[in-house]
């Protein structure tokens, strides 16, 4: 092959994209910056303008529930990062799922889901989809064989986050990409914990990516929002499991979004008929707000990760604590897939064990000045959190175990403050976990 | 819809609405390694208007079977099977790209049943980058790759897509790689590269044409269009600025625009 004649492609790469994808100034008065199109509706040039949009024969905006320009900008920016053919911004990471698993599935069918989920997530599976008649089969995300042995004949996909919350257990991705693409059906995954930068599923055999784009995609702690992107390589005409994708839509005209839109089909379904019938839309503001982080997304995740391995090699030798889980200790069960999956770094989410259990992780967390103490993770600030009393806390002990949660893990966010002070920080958590009843009674 | 040519099943979209054969007949084809997807921001209008749509897969493209033909005079005539497989007399052609020297070689054998001409990116000869063509057919990815960058515009290479949330290089990417490269791209380059007589079809055009030529096309520039376009009778040219190969994605509307006003003008619809 003669590659020394002909150059590389010239499409943008990743850091570029951050800045500038999915807009064009020229079309927006030459404004550098991507407007706020803070409007709920748009002016049709006339009724066959009006029909043309929303018979779907021409792209554009009608209502702000279902498009809006400047949210338009994020989608598309997030589906170039990612590599996908089309993306779908929703009020939240959890609207994302919903409106994901709603597209795909209908009452009566099965979907297999890792069980190391945000707590949030759990419940959604456990004990909302079902009264919708979508039931789900659990299974430990190391547990590859266990996801193929769950596919029953009316499973519609398998969902998982890539590095389960809170125990850091990564699910082996291409295999498990395998086992849904032998069964038809796809594979889900949840990769707020690694943004794009880190790991780009669609590249290990995933078919539909969503994010919580609250996390360290917007980095600032600000606003709420969601994404779900599609990788366009799924074939939804392979059998006869998807016939809201494959068959006549009797709310749009017969339109079959598989023959018409293919790579783009269920993102374009998840808008049509998703967005239209149960409208978690994203404010234009907030999608604003999220793409001022994107733009510096490299750059605070190389900090987030190196900070991250500091912050793993001070804990693993330090005397309060019991156990640390993070895919780069060398011990972890999933070490050498994270290298493989990760390459860019494991990310910044550490789980430990405070020596002391309940008691010790309470005066921890009750100590802690520099770190917040809240329910959120991926801000650019140090987060840490008591998983069994905080985010998990409606889990009874059984759905915890199963969960892979433990009452003196502490779950920690690692911010992008100086690793000085991070660390000085966590010694007086430590000092009053060590002590934790004269401190409390301080 | 699926119907039959020469024993092969061939997919044509007929965008959104129930095929009526009392209507004009449109048909569009698309470029190199590519499917009827790319038309979806024009067809959905015409079949909504008046008009029977056709966006065809070739053959061994996106859902049809078979394998892809080797020559643009093999798809010419091909276009013209279709056109009577599904029962018709006559129809109106819109091709982009290698659709272009197919659609032209198309209406010179048969010049009395196509009615207009629109041509997209068109050219009268598409000579292939030898390298490309070598990749291509080789089955490399980067060959898809490489026409991504080069079919789109500067300012496609930012997105903007006129549908929310779509990123068309990705897109476009994704449809190439649809199928087997090579037996797809890879074919289709060849195909092109071999076609000779796209200037002497086009002397022969003797019905309503449209070229629709864009200021950043690096597969299909402007001169090389208007070169075609001055050698067919009354030919119109309308040249979309700051647009690139792919402009039927990248500026859909000012296509559209364009595109409805020549085929409504010349080849009107059903009054519906």
């Amino acid at each position: 092959m003669s590659d020394k004649k002909i150059p590389n492609p010239k499409t943008y790469k990743f850091d570029t994209l951050s800045l500038h994808a999915g807009y064009q100034p020229h079309k927006n008065a030459g404004s550098r910056q991507v407007p706020i199109y803070q409007t709920t509706s748009y002016l049709f040039d006339d009724v066959d303008h009006a029909a043309a949009l929303f018979n779907l024969e021409r792209g554009g905006h009608i209502y702000s529930r279902i498009s809006n320009p400047t949210v338009g900008v994020l989608e598309e920016r997030v589906a170039s990062l990612e590599g996908g053919t089309a993306a779908l911004a929703t009020s939240s990471g959890m609207s994302a799922i919903f409106l994901t698993v709603m597209t795909l599935c209908e009452a009566g069918d099965h979907l297999v889901v890792s069980s190391q989920l945000y707590g949030g997530t759990v419940n959604l599976f456990r004990l909302t989809l079902p009264k919708f008649g979508i039931k789900c089969t659990f299974v430990k995300p190391r547990d590859t064989e266990g996801f193929k042995k769950a596919i029953q004949k009316n499973t519609k996909g398998i969902f998982g986050e890539l590095v389960g919350n809170p125990g850091n257990e990564i699910m082996n991705m291409p295999e498990i990409a395998k086992i849904a693409h032998d069964a038809g059906i796809p594979l889900m995954i949840d990769a707020t914990y690694q943004t794009p930068y880190l790991c780009k599923p669609f590249e290990h055999g995933a078919d539909i990516v969503v994010h919580s784009l609250t996390k360290w995609m917007a980095g600032h702690g600000s606003s709420m929002a969601g994404i779900l992107v599609e990788g366009g390589n799924f074939d939804w005409m392979q059998n006869d499991k998807f016939p809201t994708m494959t068959k006549p839509y009797e709310g749009y005209h017969g339109l079959s979004f598989a023959e018409e839109f293919g790579p783009t089909a269920f993102t374009m379904k998840a808008r049509a008929e998703g967005m239209r019938d149960f409208g978690p839309c994203l404010s234009p503001q907030n999608a604003w707000n999220v793409l001022q982080g994107i733009e510096t997304l490299s750059v605070r995740m190389k900090k987030h990760c190196s900070n991250a391995d500091e912050m793993v090699k001070y804990l693993s030798n330090h005397e309060s604590v019991a156990w640390v889980s993070h895919p780069n200790v060398p011990d972890h069960p999933d070490h050498e897939l994270a290298k493989k999956l990760l390459p860019n770094g494991r990310g910044s989410m550490i789980a430990f064990g405070i020596k002391g259990g309940k008691d010790a992780g309470v005066a921890f967390i009750n100590n802690v000045k520099l770190a917040s103490h809240l329910a959120n993770v991926g801000d650019t600030r140090t987060l840490v959190i008591h998983p069994a009393s905080g985010t998990h806390s409606q889990m009874d002990e059984a759905t915890l175990k199963f969960a892979g949660l433990s009452h003196d893990m502490i779950r920690l966010s690692v911010g992008i403050e100086d690793i000085d002070d991070i660390k000085n920080d966590f010694e007086i958590g430590f000092r009053a976990a060590r002590k934790p009843r004269l401190v409390s009674n301080q | 819809m699926k119907f039959e040519v020469n024993g092969n099943e061939v997919f044509a979209s007929t965008g959104g609405r129930p095929f009526d054969k009392n209507k004009p007949l449109i048909i569009f084809v698309h470029g190199s390694g590519l499917t009827h997807m790319t038309w979806v921001l024009q067809t959905r209008y015409f079949a909504f208007h008046g008009y029977s749509v056709l966006a065809v897969d070739m053959p061994g493209h996106g859902l049809s079977s078979g394998k892809s033909l080797k020559s643009i005079e093999d798809m010419a005539d091909w276009i013209n099977d279709v056109i009577d497989a599904v029962g018709y007399k006559e129809a109106s052609l819109v091709g982009h790209s290698q659709g272009c020297l197919v659609t032209v070689e198309c209406t010179s054998r048969y010049p009395d049943k196509i009615k207009t001409l629109s041509l997209m990116g068109g050219a009268g000869a598409i000579p292939m980058n030898p390298e490309l063509l070598e990749l291509a057919e080789n089955n490399d990815p980067k060959a898809v790759d490489l026409m991504m960058d080069w079919a789109h515009g500067p300012a496609g290479h930012f997105g903007g897509h006129p549908v929310p949330g779509l990123y068309h290089i990705n897109t476009g990417g994704m449809l190439a790689k649809s199928r087997t490269i090579k037996e797809t791209l890879g074919v289709d380059f060849r195909a092109c590269d071999n076609y000779k007589n796209g200037f002497e079809a086009a002397k022969k055009i003797k019905i309503p044409t449209l070229s629709i030529l864009a200021t950043d096309d690096k597969m299909c520039p402007v001169k090389e269009g208007k070169k075609l376009a001055d050698l067919i009778d009354g030919s119109k040219v309308d040249i979309i600025d700051n647009c690139g190969h792919m402009m039927l994605l990248e500026e859909a509307d000012r296509v559209l625009k364009v595109l409805k006003k020549f085929i409504t003008t010349n080849y009107p619809p059903l009054n519906t």
